[in-house]
């Protein structure tokens, strides 16, 4: 810039640019933005030193640093693997849930565990406590469809019900309607037999109807007297506990379209010992055996 | 040299030329090296392109704003990895276009949903959320259940990504329909082929309701092979480490 023209009101020097007479005044940058600038400009070479940064032919400069996230996370889970593996060692060899109960240090530690696994892979299933939903088990009651010791529901929770993994827990209500297995008055005759087997008013002739069907095809999963076998994870029919309801309605529909809920298996999602935590905390919601 | 800048500002062309030469570097740094280095390209087994079912489910996934609410991508971060399981892999998205990673989770991350819950809860949930989860503040999407799928564009759709980079061969483009309706079929006659042509996808009526392919189908289908192509199993983690 030649002429150093200073603007007199202010005494500013100008840019010497004018437009129509207007002329632009050269009043310095701000001083704290300048020293900001230029603290940035210094942290960004500080910053190519330390961490990876930049490219080159046949691979990155990875900085003296040498970080890396992936690294990193797995250092994490490893301190907290390292934190929790004295428990989670015993709850590996485990036998049963009076070792665990026996131990208050690691009964205490299964149930926060499971607490927390519960509460992010079950709970949006089975609800929030456990009392689950139409369709759901609920795990607070003493009803098990595959049985409710410790080592039922951990094998419940490793392979599955119904899931996709090979040796999961497999058994169907047959859909008796749609397949044209039963008549529609065959199955409202069944539904009076289920009515009054779990002792509620139904209409006798009806059931006298029925019983050839029941003990013939209904008995072999739900028993002679319908009480159920966990063997076959078949629900018992004469308890007030059901889980795709109870009125008729619901049972005309159960049986005309079968049911098979699913349970996915956890082995891919969950350790063993995560397992094992979980499984003693859905023990001791309510009904385990 | 700080002086010379009025050889720029008097000069329209040269600036801009300057700017783009200037703006150029950074993308000569930051993405170039994407396309020559090794390491920048993650070795992983399993991932495939979408079945013509799951990039179904992927465009209403889009269509209806999933992504506004759900993310799809687990960080390398202790909690997060406790939460969700393994942190994201690049290469679990490299045939998703666009990406759906997302940084905003007013529901949860989706990156690991396949596999977690049963097909009837995604119905029933996708259906009535606050059915089986009472303080959800999901909408219900109660609609996709009984609205048919459209899919007289799914040859379209695998053409379209394939102009993007995603390997569908020829022979995925012409029996994309077929494909489609084979994969809610267990009893189909091209059972055998789908499953050569897409490996470990999961055949079943999605739905539980055999008359129509809906998109609850497709959407079910999509979400339930979230996160599950890659095999952790014979993944090191240390090969990848950056």
């Amino acid at each position: 810039m030649s002429d150093k023209e200073i603007d007199e009101p202010t005494g500013v020097e100008t840019t010497g640019h004018e437009w129509d007479g207007i002329k632009e005044l050269n009043n310095p940058l701000p001083r704290w933005w300048l020293i900001l600038l230029w603290i940035s400009v210094v942290w960004s070479v500080v910053y190519w030193v330390l961490m990876p940064s930049w490219p080159g032919i046949t691979g990155y400069f990875a900085g003296v640093r040498n970080h890396s996230e992936r690294a990193n996370v797995d250092a994490a889970l490893a301190a907290l693997d390292a934190e929790r593996s004295v428990q989670m060692q015993q709850l590996l060899t485990v036998a049963s849930i009076d070792e665990v109960e026996a131990d208050p240090q690691l009964l205490q530690f299964a149930m926060n565990a499971g607490a927390s696994l519960f509460g992010d892979n079950c709970a949006t299933c089975h609800g929030a406590g456990g009392q689950g939903f139409r369709g759901y088990p609920s795990l607070v009651d003493d009803a098990w469809l595959w049985g409710g010791t410790l080592d039922d529901i951990e094998k419940t929770l490793h392979h599955g019900i119904r899931s996709t993994h090979p040796d999961t827990r497999i058994s169907i209500m047959l859909a008796y309607g749609e397949t044209g297995a039963f008549s529609a008055d065959q199955i409202d005759d069944l539904v009076e037999y289920v009515v009054h087997i779990s002792g509620r008013d139904a209409d006798m002739e009806a059931v006298a109807r029925a019983e050839t069907n029941f003990v013939q095809l209904c008995a072999a999963c739900h028993g002679a007297d319908g009480k159920g076998d966990q063997l076959q994870g078949s629900p018992d029919l004469t308890d007030a506990i059901w889980l795709y309801g109870g009125e008729r309605k619901d049972l005309q529909e159960t049986l005309y379209y079968g049911r098979a809920g699913v349970m996915p298996h956890w082995t891919e999602r969950l350790t063993d010992e995560q397992i094992t935590a979980l499984a003693v905390y859905v023990h001791s919601l309510g009904g385990g055996e | 040299m700080l002086n010379r800048h009025e050889i720029f500002e008097k000069r329209g062309l040269l600036l801009t030329v300057a700017i783009l030469v200037v703006v150029a570097i950074g993308g000569v740094v930051e993405i170039a090296p994407l396309f020559y280095l090794e390491s920048t390209i993650e070795k992983v087994k399993g991932v495939r392109p979408y079945s013509p079912l799951e990039l179904a489910g992927r465009n209403i996934y889009i269509r209806e704003g999933c992504y506004t609410c759900h993310s799809q991508m687990v960080r390398p971060l202790r909690d997060e990895v406790e939460r969700y399981g393994h942190y994201s892999l690049a290469a679990e998205s490299m045939y998703d276009h666009p990406f759906q990673w997302g940084s905003k989770r007013s529901g949860p991350d989706l990156a690991r949903v396949g596999g977690k819950y049963s097909d009837a809860w995604h119905q029933q949930h996708l259906v009535d959320p606050r059915s089986v989860v009472p303080e959800s503040i999901m909408p219900p999407y109660a609609f996709l259940d009984e609205r048919p799928l459209d899919y007289s564009q799914v040859e379209a759709w695998l053409k379209a990504n394939r102009a993007v980079g995603v390997p569908y061969t020829d022979e995925m483009i012409e029996n994309a329909k077929a494909d489609l309706e084979a994969q809610v079929d267990p009893f189909s006659d091209i059972y055998d082929e789908f499953l050569a042509r897409y490996p470990n996808a999961q055949i079943r009526d999605f739905d539980g309701d055999a008359r129509q392919i809906s998109e609850m189908d497709a959407m079910i289908a999509y979400l339930q092979v979230l996160g599950t192509m890659v095999n952790f199993s014979t993944y090191e983690p240390e090969e990848n480490y950056r």
